[in-house]
């Protein structure tokens, strides 16, 4: 697999006076997972849809390996796509929901059971999708999306709804299709959904980006829960490195170090340690920080 | 092309409403036709005897009720292209039809093709109903149902050719009027409602009839050839219905209007 860069070259959605999408660049890589994150309302779907060619950007390009999605010679062959609107038919069977779009894309029937093993839909495939739960639906998008065993994965929320083992299921699948070369971008409005998942982020809020790279990047800024039996001489340690440390229920949280250097520090002033670990609340903190308000960016 | 046809086929024979109208199109235009073919069979004689009844030759009685299938029936294609329209728009399967077919133009076309087939089929389907009753109540009433006559067999395809028309025009008006109540609504008060009284209104004078025999319904009678309609009553001017060819083409150019409307307008918009 050559592997297949998504390109967002000076992107722009206006809706009327809303600014939906607003210049808009970034690339996405093959062989990772890449998090496009920001809160509800930030422009994710609008982006994604654009990329689809579902949407005609304001200005600006949006393309696969340079081709715009309506110039690509098999699009779902090269672009799996699962977009957060669950879009069914309630009255037709998921196994006809798929046949019906394999049908358009040239794809065997054999794919349709294949991919309906692939997402453990397999054995309610001829039940009418109308009664189907979230996660089961999120199974069925998700099924469309592997179709055309694609090279590049479009995933719009696809977490949502979904039950921890399904997250678990989802998690495995995405980072071996990343490590099978594929190009994968991954929605989400919440940090903590993807952060176990993604080698990459996207951070948008009110259609512009705030933050692209690395989560490492993002961790400089986090914090790190530590505490040990004799708290008194490990403030006193970190005192003397220069960390600032508050206490909270978990244990002492303190900023500006990683992990591995308090663990090092700790070892040098002979204090044991009950407990070490980059503290998640943190990591989005810093997201909340980025994308400005909190607001509507609860679970 | 082939693949975007084969997937709207699929489209459409894999949900129930298909299913539905066609059964209760059996249904209602069996019963008409029923009806009709006992009222007329039967009671010929005396409505004849009857100055102010409607006077009806017997020659006529085959093809009113044969006709039943698009004088009556006709809504179920209209209704069956609007919703296959529609339906996409409300369960927003727009989104992976575009994903797997970029082209929206190529999925408008394959819609109308399949539902052109489908419309015809539903002729069929009405037909079954108007003649397999029709026939045998007409000839035990002591008609002739005429099926010998090559006029019924050219009538009968006339029917499937208005319902496949009528099927297209759904997809148009799908395509323009998105949203599904909307579509319907405008469906079933045209010509449940505003087409039946323009039909009468127009009928009245010379000068507007000349304009009403273009009205779509008057167009598929005329197609059709026949219909319990202009049997009965209506068309007290000398103005001749159109022959069927230019009823044919008044459907068709109807058809093209309002999907080409539909797709310069509602069908390119965004898909959010
Ligand atoms: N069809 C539309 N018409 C008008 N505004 C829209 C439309 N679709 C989205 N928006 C607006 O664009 C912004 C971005 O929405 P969206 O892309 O759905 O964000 P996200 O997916 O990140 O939650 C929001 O302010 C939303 O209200
Ligand atoms: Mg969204």
């Amino acid at each position: 697999m050559t592997g297949t860069t998504i390109e967002f070259r000076s992107v722009s959605k206006h809706f009327g006076a809303v600014k939906a999408v607003d210049d808009l660049s970034f690339t996405v890589q093959p062989g990772v997972v890449t998090g496009f994150l920001g809160p509800n309302g930030a422009g994710k779907t609008t982006s994604l849809r654009m990329l689809l060619g579902l949407v005609r950007p304001t200005s600006g390009s949006a393309t696969f390996g340079g081709a715009p999605y309506h110039r690509l010679e098999h699009p779902l062959a090269t672009v799996g796509t699962a977009l957060e609107a669950s879009s069914f038919s309630p009255g037709r069977s998921a196994r006809n929901h798929l046949r019906v779009y394999a049908a358009a894309a040239g794809i065997p029937r054999a794919r349709v059971q294949r991919v309906l093993e692939l997402t453990g839909i397999a054995e309610v495939a001829d039940r009418r999708v109308g009664g189907y739960s979230l996660g089961m639906r999120q199974r069925l998008g998700l099924a469309f999306a592997l179709l055309g065993d694609p090279e590049v994965l479009v995933l719009d929320e696809p977490i949502n709804g979904l039950d921890p083992e399904g997250i678990r299921w989802i998690r495995t699948l995405l980072q071996q299709l990343a490590q099978e070369g594929r190009t994968v971008l991954v929605s989400s409005h919440l940090l903590s959904e993807v952060q176990q998942s993604v080698d990459r982020v996207v951070i948008i809020s009110h259609g512009r980006i705030v933050h692209e790279g690395s989560l490492d990047d993002l961790e400089g800024g986090t914090a790190v829960l530590v505490d040990s039996p004799d708290r008194v001489g490990l403030i006193a340690a970190l005192a003397a490195a220069g960390y600032a440390a508050t206490r909270t229920d978990a244990g002492l949280c303190v900023t500006g170090a990683t992990a591995a250097q308090l663990g090092a520090l700790a070892l040098d002033a002979r204090v044991p340690l009950s407990l070490l670990r980059p503290d998640r609340a943190g990591l989005e903190d810093v997201f909340l920080e980025l994308v400005g308000t909190g607001e509507g960016v609860q679970a | 092309m082939i693949a975007a046809i084969r997937s709207e086929a699929l489209k459409l024979t894999t949900t129930r409403m298909w299913w539905v109208l066609a059964l209760v199109l059996l249904g209602y235009v069996g019963f008409i036709a029923a009806l009709l073919a006992g009222l007329f069979g039967a009671l010929g004689d005396q409505l004849a005897a009857q100055p102010d009844a409607p006077q009806l030759p017997p020659e006529s009685l085959p093809p009113i009720i044969y006709s039943t299938a698009t004088s009556i029936g006709y809504v179920f294609p209209l209704i069956l292209g609007t919703i296959a329209v529609t339906s996409e728009v409300r369960y927003q399967t727009l989104t992976p039809t575009f994903l797997a077919q970029p082209g929206r133009g190529r999925v408008l076309t394959a819609k109308l093709i399949v539902l052109a087939v489908a419309g015809a089929v539903l002729g069929l389907i009405g037909l079954v109903a108007s003649m397999g009753l029709g026939a045998p109540i007409l000839a035990a009433t002591g008609n002739d149902p005429a099926i010998d006559q090559s006029e019924t067999w050219l009538l009968a395809g006339r029917i499937l050719i208005a319902m496949a028309l009528w099927a297209v025009i759904g997809v148009g008006i799908g395509s323009l009027i998105q949203n599904q109540i909307a579509a319907i609504v405008v469906v079933l008060a045209f010509t449940q409602f505003v087409e039946p009284i323009l039909r009468f209104g127009t009928s009245i004078w010379e000068w507007t009839a000349t304009v009403g025999k273009f009205l779509p319904g008057a167009a598929s009678d005329a197609l059709v050839g026949s219909s319990i309609f202009t049997s009965l009553g209506m068309g007290t001017t000398q103005v001749q219905a159109l022959e069927w060819w230019q009823g044919g083409l008044v459907l068709f150019g109807l058809a093209v209007v309002v999907s080409v409307l539909g797709y310069l307008t509602a069908w390119r918009r965004d898909i959010t």
